[in-house]
């Protein structure tokens, strides 16, 4: 039983080890360590359009190499990292980037998980709330001390006509 | 009855934010997650000037205007761009001037594909590495720019033009567009 358990664990290691180190290898020359930066960055952030769950970096699409490519050579030509941005949103559109754009159309998308939370907050609280009174009652009034006695007497009656019969 | 509405409304909430979520969730399922909307619809065709398959010269974006055109993105490598192609002459018969954008193919595949299926293509340009599709949002073959005679892109179509809602959200476009 125990080497069973260790042979599925010992699977499991073995099948995402693999997973891996199926990453694409390409060689490019930078310039400088921060130019080096900028295209781990870029890749990593930008969505290879073809294989939809993947990033420009991790995948091996034809596309994702022409990607790869001409992000390095926007930046061996000097441009900044937010003008290979701009160039990419302009072609591709939003859907390229991983971290969608803050504006209108995306303000439900970046504020819903809290607007939720907070609704969520809201509930805890009046349910709290409402445990709370319930304990609190230490004085019946006396509108309800008169309605539980005419209840009694109400009570009495039906016994006494049951009684008749 | 006043009384017994609110509080049964109250009771049927978790079921009607349920129904409401899974609403939402099935209209998600049904999106195609592949159709990505172009950001180049009402832009002017973006600028190129390529090769051609078959002649000397060259086909740019200026040579574009005038004319509705449409411009297919295409490969031999391309097994969609097969199923369209069908499709893609009957076009090229009823008199729609068609540009071929031969995308990341071997020129010598490109001419054997032609000769055994048949040229649906006025121009072709050649895109060999593919430089000139990524300024066009292209992420795979076959797609299919219209272009109005002023040179602006006016529909774009992804995936085969043999699909019945591909073909029809064409004409309708098309059949707004000045001849």
């Amino acid at each position: 039983m125990q080497s069973l358990l260790f042979k599925t664990v010992f699977l499991f290691i073995v099948a995402f080890a693999l997973n891996v180190s199926a990453a694409p290898v390409e060689t490019f020359k930078f310039d400088s360590p921060e130019t080096e930066k900028s295209f781990h960055k870029l890749s990593d952030e930008l969505r290879c359009l073809v294989c939809q769950n993947q990033n420009v970096a991790e995948s091996n699409a034809g596309l994702a190499k022409d990607l790869r490519l001409e992000i390095y050579t926007m930046l061996s030509e000097g441009k900044s990292e937010d003008e290979i941005v701009e160039f990419m949103v302009q072609r591709y559109g939003d859907y390229v980037l991983y971290r969608p754009p803050f504006k209108p159309m995306t303000w439900l998308l970046w504020f819903g998980p809290i607007i939720i939370f907070f609704i969520g907050i809201y509930y805890v609280v009046r349910f709290l709330k409402s445990q709370g009174t319930d304990t609190q009652i230490d004085k019946i009034s006396d509108e309800d001390i008169e309605r539980i006695k005419n209840l009694h007497s109400e009570q009495g009656h039906v016994k006494q006509g049951s009684k008749k019969v | 009855m006043e009384k017994i509405q609110p509080s049964l409304l109250k009771r049927l909430m978790p079921l009607i934010i349920f129904i409401a979520l899974a609403a939402l969730l099935a209209i998600g399922l049904t999106l195609n997650p592949r159709l990505v909307p172009s950001p180049l619809i009402g832009k002017p065709a973006p600028e190129f000037d390529l090769p051609l398959l078959f002649n000397e010269g060259s086909f740019s974006n200026k040579d574009l205007m005038g004319q509705v055109t449409l411009v297919n993105v295409w490969a031999s490598w391309c097994f969609a761009c097969r199923q369209e192609h069908e499709t893609v002459k009957q076009l090229s018969r009823s008199g729609v001037r068609i540009i071929g954008l031969n995308y990341k193919d071997e020129p010598d595949d490109a001419k054997n594909w032609l000769a055994k299926l048949g040229n649906p293509y006025q121009v072709i340009a050649v895109d060999y590495n593919g430089r000139i599709a990524i300024d066009w949002g292209v992420y795979g073959a076959p797609e299919t720019f219209l272009i109005d005679k002023a040179g602006i892109i006016r529909h774009k179509v992804i995936g085969p033009l043999s699909s019945k809602e591909n073909y029809d959200e064409l004409m309708s476009v098309m059949s707004t567009l000045e001849k």
